[in-house]
């Protein structure tokens, strides 16, 4: 007598009982779609009261504002901008404020932090000493002080631009910030684009060729000299054929500041410091932590294969820790995406500032934009974590976990 | 700031979303025993705690006037202080009853925020900051500078358009707070500070050295400034409406705080209406029949408080200018109390 497989349908079946009544069964499931409605029902009538007093108030409501003229200017935009567009426009370039001072904020944290970690777990008394003391000082002030001691007592204490501390003529720097050259594209510009990824292809094909080589034969490859010497040497036939890729601008001092160049500002560098600094503190514990959940028999069989201790780490220890670290430090990152919204105190012109700040009190639509910037916010923490859980998935994979 | 903000947004989404609206704010004072006013954060001469913790300034002599008019005690105020950007949440919420915050009177404002200007209380004007040691004479000579302002005003706009028409480059730094981008025009960040011409001579007070920075000649723009109240109380409109007018007729009338006592017993027919003696006037405002009475008695007329807070009696000594009553050369003008 042959046992009948499973249908697949009724398995399937099975399943979606589980998932949406959970042990409850079909019961639980009902019990859930009432709490669904419910809950549906009572945001439907805080939004239709809502926007009904907001009528018989005559207070403007709805979204059409956002087309309308800002008619202020944003001293940093990463896209074109002027006063006369739009307050759609004023959204995005706070938005990519924001996103630039998280993005290069969260890389430095992540390498400050590694490193301070390391240097704390140091066998070697005074690093590790300094480490602990980074980490006790950064992480017990308060961020907004720390933001506006770089800003007030560190940056705003360089000279006035006219006697700025000057690098070849061609770097400046003042109170208003570094300002430097501005490459400006020539037409040798994307061939040399091209070159450059040719050459970054090539690097990575050989460097997995080579991996191969090492895991299959043992043989050992040295690979840089080669990616070295496709890296600067693709790039530079371009540049010979096709011509120089960029030529620079040089800023210049005309009237109060610098003309030409690109300027970097004092309340970018601030709070970019200050993020990432506080923030790799806290990083720092989390992957001490990790790397001290890590057995210690770990350390001792690699050091027994004769590994030195950064191959070990390297090879060895922080793979494993990453998984203990990976969901703290997610956290981390989201923490400094919303702290960024401090900028405002030192006039970096960031989402908070120029769009839940400028914006709203010019148009007082408060819970309009309120609302886009929160659920912009969530948007950038929800896809930050995706992100990051991609990366975990991929760890546990590779680890066979 | 933030934080600020938010709580006020949730509490405007929150109170709109659960009660219809109440359109009883004198009641609703009386019965709280208290005016709720909205006032700046500190600005000098219009409204700023001083060393005892007591608001002084011209609009807080409003809210004292209107709490005179209500209550007899001009004490009985609980003053918020409120950033730019969060004072018209705060008066939709329902958090203050009157916005006396040197708020600018504009047609967008007026229409789209659910509240209504009751008059000016100063007629102001954009102005520059600069040091004396630019040794610039004219805002015309400004380009290229970096400016300092505060986000969330009228400023941003006028600056624009300001350096826009006239062909001008500026790189525009704007902070949070009024304080914020003061201490850093004063730290060298920007060359130039700008806000409306009271308060520059305002902030001016609280730099180190006062005497190395000079305000402009140019004025870029017209800032009416005045108190706002919610729409859909007419009777509450009319009455702060009215309770400045009474400060400019006051003056108008010759009647100080000194003199009112004596003055109360005049026969001349506009006086006697004034102060009651003739009439209910104050009655049908929802108010006494002594209500200017009371008002002056607070505060004095117009002009004592503009000199005692931003005129010649006090630090900041700014001239009458435009805010001189109409028939002594400005445009403050109040209806007739008649």
């Amino acid at each position: 007598m042959s046992i009948e497989p499973r249908k697949p349908p009724l398995q399937f079946a099975i399943k979606l009982q589980r998932v949406l009544g959970g042990q409850a069964g079909w019961g639980g499931f009902v019990l859930q779609i009432l709490f669904v409605a419910g809950l549906a029902w009572i945001s439907y009538e805080i939004v239709s009261n809502a926007s009904e007093n907001l009528k018989a108030q005559r207070i403007t409501a709805g979204f059409g504002f956002l087309a309308n003229t800002a008619g202020f200017d944003v001293s940093q935009n990463l896209i074109p901008y002027t006063g006369s567009d739009t307050y759609t426009r004023v959204f995005f370039v706070g938005l990519l404020n924001t996103l630039l001072v998280s993005v290069i904020g969260i890389f430095f944290a992540t390498v400050i932090g590694f490193l301070v970690a390391l240097g704390r777990l140091s066998p070697n008394w005074l690093l590790a000493r300094i480490s602990g003391g980074y980490v006790e000082l950064i992480r017990n002030l308060p961020l907004l002080f720390q933001i506006l001691f770089w800003y007030l007592a560190v940056l705003a204490a360089l000279s006035n631009p006219r006697q700025s501390i000057s690098l070849f003529g061609a770097f400046f720097l003042n109170n208003r910030g570094l300002v430097i050259p501005k490459p400006i594209g020539e037409p040798g510009f994307e061939p040399f684009v091209v070159a450059v990824l040719i050459a970054i292809v090539a690097a990575i094909v050989l460097w997995r060729y080579a991996r191969r080589q090492l895991f299959q034969s043992g043989k050992v490859i040295k690979v840089w000299p080669y990616a070295l010497g496709l890296m600067t040497g693709l790039p530079l036939v371009s540049a010979l054929i096709f011509g120089a890729p960029v030529i620079f601008e040089i800023p210049e001092l005309k009237g109060f500041n610098f003309s030409g160049g690109s300027p970097i500002r004092p309340e970018f560098v601030a709070l970019t410091l200050a993020l990432s600094t506080y923030t790799a503190a806290f990083i720092a514990e989390i992957v001490r932590a990790g790397i001290l959940a890590v057995h210690k028999g770990q350390m001792e069989a690699g050091s027994s294969l004769g590994l030195q201790r950064g191959s070990v780490l390297r090879l060895i220890v922080i793979p494993q820790a990453l998984r203990i670290i990976l969901p703290p430090l997610t956290n981390q990152y989201l923490n400094l995406t919303k702290n960024s919204s401090l900028a405002v105190a030192i006039g970096y012109p960031d989402l908070v500032s120029v769009f839940a700040g400028t914006a709203l009190s010019q148009t007082g639509q408060a819970i309009e934009i309120i609302g886009i910037t929160m659920g912009v916010y969530l948007l950038i923490s929800m896809v930050t974590s995706a992100i990051m859980s991609f990366y975990g998935w991929r760890l546990g994979r590779s680890l066979g976990g | 700031m933030k934080r600020a903000s938010l709580v006020l947004t949730l509490a405007l989404a929150a109170g709109l979303s659960t009660q219809a609206v109440t359109a009883q704010t004198l009641k609703t004072v009386k019965d709280r025993g208290m005016l709720s006013c909205g006032v700046s954060q500190g600005l000098p001469g219009f409204s700023s705690p001083d060393d005892k913790g007591n608001w002084t300034g011209l609009d807080v002599d409003v809210c004292r006037a209107i709490a005179a008019a209500i209550f007899n005690d001009p004490t009985k105020i609980k003053f918020v202080p409120l950033s730019a950007k969060d004072r018209f949440t705060a008066l939709q919420s329902g958090e203050i009853d009157v916005l006396s915050r040197n708020t600018t009177w504009t047609l967008s404002r007026d229409t789209t925020l659910g509240a209504n200007f009751t008059g000016v209380t100063y007629y102001d004007g954009q102005g520059f900051l600069v040091k004396k040691s630019l040794k610039v004479n004219s805002a015309l000579e400004l380009n290229s500078a970096s400016v300092c302002v505060q986000t969330g005003t009228t400023t941003e706009q006028n600056l624009a358009d300001y350096f826009k028409g006239n062909n001008m480059k500026y790189e525009v730094i704007a902070f949070g707070s009024n304080d914020e981008a003061v201490k850093a025009y004063e730290s060298g960040r920007c060359d130039v500070f700008t806000t409306d011409v009271s308060g520059l001579y305002a902030d001016r007070l609280k730099l180190a050295n006062p005497a190395d920075h000079a305000v402009l000649p140019e004025v870029i723009s017209k800032e009416p400034l005045g108190p706002m109240v919610r729409h859909g109380d007419d009777q509450w409109f009319d009455l702060v409406k009215w309770v400045l007018f009474a400060m400019v007729d006051a003056e108008e009338l010759g009647v100080t705080q000194k003199n009112v006592d004596d003055m109360v017993k005049s026969d001349k027919p506009e006086l006697k209406r004034a102060f009651g003696t003739d009439g209910n006037l104050g009655e049908q405002l929802g108010l006494t029949k002594d209500w200017v009475i009371r008002i002056v008695k607070a505060v004095g007329n117009y002009g004592e408080a503009f000199d005692r807070n931003v005129g010649a009696g006090s630090k900041l000594g700014i001239a009458r200018g435009l805010n001189q009553l109409w028939n002594k050369g400005g445009i403050q003008y109040a209806p007739p109390i008649r």
